[in-house]
């Protein structure tokens, strides 16, 4: 069903699936049908989905565009894998995505990572001392994490680190702008790899931690004020016990869930840190895909990451289901 | 009867006002929100002119006659970021209209009815939640970004909102929908069913109530999720297209030399920050004012 959508949204936009490829303005005509005819847009749109969707490598095609069916297709369709060939480089669309995923991955691991490792104790302490000098100046500087735009905290970032702040020894700017390594270093360097990495890392994960907190906390909060905490307070148990075993169980529940609804992000959030920081991800070639409407890349992007986001939706309902056996399923 | 009900709503929302009135952060957020606001209703007093260039007067510093400095063209950034905040501000308030109609219906009559037609809503949210949103705004942006239909043309306020707000509801549906499933459970709607209370009226009167803290914190919030999304989206150069100053755009343009001329950068980034904390601070305001347990807790203590 998601793939219909998409295929739909690319292929109703005005100006069809090739308007991105007429940048030069002395197109003739008769090249464009012949392009049409060959890439199989002269046929119905139910019929190219299909193709796109299973290939046509089981029917005959015209392949030099002349009207006459003559060879077999090529094309193996998106389910078999095949994504086509980027508009941009001609390159296999798999193959783009296969350079660019695992820095991605690699990105986005480090900084979620940090940013729950951090946000967990912060959330919990200023839950239990609501109010106290700890919880306002958290909360105060979380709320400030969770308004800086991204994209904004890497140019404040790029500022303070780059252009202001230089390496005493050698009067170099403290912290590289971009990249993933420097451009004269050969082989794998960790020092280099970590320093590569700060100002990315916080740039995204700033806003992770502010928000897990912050919702940790006000969750933390929500268990804490319902009957059965009262209750288990009652009954005697001890306090640490009442937090530790009862209220955070509970108030983790949520958070798990909600982990698991933002992996979206590892695809879309990504974006303005690769591009802020010159970093070879999915989120910069989906940038740049746009940018030149390479609908085969963007296409192949979108579906990527909507199945990944399905995936990670089905373990959030098993993860919520398991541990929370008030909710049922019919 | 309705006499009394409408008695008791009037002291809930002031009671909710008096607790909203002791977050001192809330109010912070009130003030800063409606100095903002004020200020961008009075951009057009501004001597200088947000689109005209002025040769002269390239990449100033902040000044007392420029108080946030000028761009590449000699343009006022000050006189520019109100006008920006004025677009911002406005795909906001749409973004959470539009949201909030289609979010609150669909999650209601998904959590009420339960069955076959949750089924459905909850495929159609689902399908919304599974795309990566913010990947597809940038695609949907960068093609209506070269149509030329009338409403809809280039990027305006109407078209960036109506995009956002297409991928903004499933957060309400979702919410609604989940404070449904419990409270239909409850004894006071089985109450009101077995007095003969029809479906709207109980949705309406006695279920809807109740979820509204979390709707109205959730507007709020999005309010300002709408406001980063555009500014993403401009700053890419998807959204709102210049000359037409938005935040995000003017954050987009101060890329190229922001080293050098900080100010470019730091201002417009500045603004947002500054209305995305205040939005933040009234949301979290409004959650503690809803949360009923504190009046238990006060009823307890007297």
């Amino acid at each position: 069903m998601l793939s219909i959508l998409l295929f739909a949204l690319v292929n109703l936009a005005p100006g069809g699936p090739l308007s991105g490829q007429g940048q030069s303005r002395h197109i003739d005509p008769a090249k464009v049908e012949l392009l049409k005819r060959q890439f199989g847009l002269d046929k119905p749109l139910p019929t190219q989905y299909l193709i796109w969707l299973i290939g046509n490598d089981w029917m005959q095609v015209d392949k030099d565009g002349d009207g006459v069916l003559d060879s077999y297709g090529t094309r193996q369709g998106i389910l078999r894998g095949d994504f086509g060939f980027s508009f941009r480089t001609r390159q296999p669309v798999l193959t783009e995505i296969g350079d660019r995923l695992p820095n991605t991955i690699y990105l986005t691991v480090i900084t979620m990572l940090v940013a729950v490792l951090i946000a967990i104790p912060i959330g919990i302490i200023s839950a239990i001392k609501q109010y106290s000098k700890f919880d306002i100046t958290v909360t105060t500087f979380s709320f400030a994490g969770q308004a800086i735009p991204e994209f904004w905290l890497g140019l404040i970032l790029i500022l303070i680190f780059y252009a202001w702040l230089k390496n005493p020894f050698t009067g170099d700017p403290l912290l590289p702008a971009g990249g993933m390594t420097s451009i004269n270093s050969n082989g794998f360097d960790l020092g280099d790899r970590i320093v590569h990495l700060i100002l990315p890392v916080l740039t995204g994960a700033l806003g992770w931690v502010a928000w897990y907190s912050r919702f940790l906390r006000s969750s933390m909060l929500d268990v804490i004020h319902q009957d059965y905490i009262r209750t288990a307070r009652a009954k005697g148990l001890p306090e640490k016990m009442v937090l530790y075993k009862h209220a955070l169980r509970n108030a983790l529940v949520p958070l798990v869930t909600l982990l698991a609804l933002d992996l979206p992000y590892i695809f879309g959030g990504a974006i303005f840190v690769e591009i802020l920081f010159s970093w070879p991800g999915m989120g910069r070639l989906y940038y740049q895909a746009a940018l030149q409407r390479d609908y085969p890349v963007l296409m192949a992007v979108l579906i990527i990451g909507a199945s990944f986001i399905i995936l990670s939706n089905l373990l959030a309902d098993i993860v919520y289901a398991y541990l929370d056996p008030r909710i049922r399923f019919e | 009867m309705n006499q009394s009900t409408s008695a008791q709503s009037t002291s809930m929302g002031s009671g909710v006002w008096k607790r909203f009135r002791k977050h001192p952060g809330a109010i912070f957020g009130f003030i800063v929100i409606s100095i903002l606001i004020v200020l961008t209703l009075l951009a057009p007093l501004s001597p200088y002119d947000p689109e005209a260039s002025n040769i002269t007067a390239r990449y100033q510093p902040p000044s007392l006659s420029h108080p946030m400095g000028t761009d590449a063209l000699g343009r006022d950034l000050f006189t520019r970021a109100l006008f920006g905040g004025r677009i911002s501000l406005t795909v906001g308030l749409f973004v959470v209209i539009i949201s909030v109609l289609i979010g609150v219906p669909t999650g209601a009559l998904a959590g009420y009815y339960g069955g076959k037609l949750d089924s459905i809503l909850m495929r159609i949210t689902d399908a919304f939640l599974s795309l990566p949103s913010f990947l597809v705004l940038i695609l949907l942006s960068a093609i209506l970004r070269e149509v030329e239909i009338p409403l809809f043309e280039r990027n305006n306020v109407v078209t960036i909102s109506l995009v956002i707000g297409v991928f903004a509801w499933t957060t309400f549906a979702r919410l609604v929908r989940a404070s449904f499933l419990t409270l239909r459970e409850s004894d006071f709607v089985a109450a009101s069913r077995s007095l003969g209370g029809s479906d709207l009226r109980v949705i309406v009167r006695h279920i809807l109530p109740n979820s509204i803290g979390p709707i109205i914190v959730e507007a709020t919030l999005e309010f300002g999720y709408a406001i980063i999304e555009e500014s993403g989206l401009s700053f890419l150069g998807f959204g709102i297209q210049p000359p037409t100053p938005s935040w995000g755009n003017l954050l987009s343009n101060a890329q190229e030399h922001f080293t050098k001329y900080p100010w470019l950068a730091i201002f417009p980034g500045l603004m947002i920050f500054l209305s995305i904390i205040s939005i933040n601070y009234i949301g979290d305001g409004l959650r503690d004012a809803f949360d009923p347990y504190k009046v238990l807790d006060k009823v307890g203590e007297v």
